[in-house]
């Protein structure tokens, strides 16, 4: 049945994929071939959608891959199969966290994996700096005016962040990057 | 109605929906979204916690915010939180998305959207710079911590390896070094 399998598709997906949305596309591109439930150029077009439309990409991915295959109940079965392992992983860690607070070990865990965490976003940051500044090679002025002029604010005030999205929208289109 | 005045978990829901909306340009776009609303305007979470629950969302299975909406659920009111916080991360995404697909093919061809995403795609890089500096009291609170930081920094913009391995053996280090402090006592 095609739903019990997508759900349990995209449970292994969300159960092996460790790390950010485009994580799960190794595996959607395996699930293409597997499959046949979707092409590679589908995929490819689902990728910009998850990426230009609002939520986490895994999500959007998983929502997109369910409609094409079966529609509003593909949907929710991927979305859940997907968010399952998630939750269930979470939950433990929490527990367990709360159990062991103060532990030797899990504090000395904890205090590595702050740092870790925070370089691992100052990375991604880096790399979307240089693919965003420098697209085919060459600096784009128009990103590096946007990311200059929009740092200052967000540093020294409290203005919501998705105010920054939706100005930083209107300036892409206004400047035709 | 005042959002505060509804029952807990449809808070948790209602906050994660509104969270899940405005992310543009994946999970680490949502770190200044869910600092707000998490940590400054709820207090949810206090900053170190926040910082736990980043960290632990980033090496362990499943997508990055789901296991953030789970942490801070769980935290807030157990399972049936982690569980209301994931549906509200979750919904705006599943609504869009169905619609889109359904409705509008070729909504990526648009121009103006391609425009749009190549100016989202240049303020995200300031938006991860702002989650950086406002994350850095509680992740650099020591000169082990800051060499910890440079080291995955390094690692991971030079080597070729999976940010969730380069943070485990960051975690692996940490563990012996608690282990050393124990035996030193």
């Amino acid at each position: 049945m095609i739903l019990l399998r997508l759900a349990l598709e995209f449970f292994a997906i969300g159960l092996l994929s460790i790390g950010g949305g485009l994580a799960t596309v190794p595996f959607l591109e395996d699930l293409s071939a597997r499959t046949g439930w979707f092409t590679a150029a589908e995929l490819s077009d689902m990728i910009a959608v998850s990426e230009s439309t609002p939520g986490p990409i895994g999500v959007n991915m998983a929502a997109f891959v369910g409609f094409k295959t079966a529609g509003i109940p593909g949907v929710v079965c991927a979305a859940i199969g997907l968010a399952v392992p998630s939750v269930a992983v979470i939950l433990i860690v929490a527990k367990a966290l709360e159990k062991f607070r103060g532990n030797r070990y899990i504090s000395g865990a904890l205090g590595a994996l702050r740092p870790a965490s925070l370089a691992l976003i100052a990375s991604v940051g880096v790399s979307l700096f240089i693919s965003a500044a420098f697209p085919a090679r060459s600096f784009d002025w128009r990103s590096g005016l946007i990311i200059v002029l929009a740092l200052p604010p967000m540093l020294k005030t409290k203005l919501h962040p998705f105010i920054y999205i939706a100005l930083a929208a209107a300036a892409g289109i206004a400047l035709k990057m | 109605m005042r959002l505060h005045t509804l029952p807990e978990l449809l808070l948790l829901t209602l906050t994660f929906a509104k969270i899940g909306a405005l992310t543009f340009g994946g999970g680490y776009a949502m770190l200044p979204l869910l600092t707000r609303e998490v940590v400054e305007k709820r207090a949810w979470l206090t900053a170190d916690e926040f910082a736990d629950c980043v960290g632990i969302a980033q090496v362990t299975p499943g997508i990055i915010a789901v296991n953030m909406a789970t942490f801070v659920g769980y935290k807030r009111r157990g399972t049936p939180g982690g569980i209301a916080a994931t549906l509200g991360v979750m919904l705006p995404s599943v609504i869009i998305i169905t619609v889109l697909a359904s409705l509008l093919r070729g909504y990526s061809d648009v121009p103006a959207v391609g425009h749009a995403f190549a100016g989202i795609r240049a303020v995200v890089v300031a938006l991860i710079a702002k989650t950086v500096f406002s994350m850095r009291k509680s992740a650099l609170s020591d000169v082990a911590a800051f060499i910890i930081f440079a080291a995955v920094l390094a690692a991971s913009l030079l080597l070729d390896l999976p940010p969730a391995v380069i943070a485990l053996a960051a975690v692996a280090f940490g563990i012996l070094r608690g282990a050393l402090r124990k035996r030193a006592k």
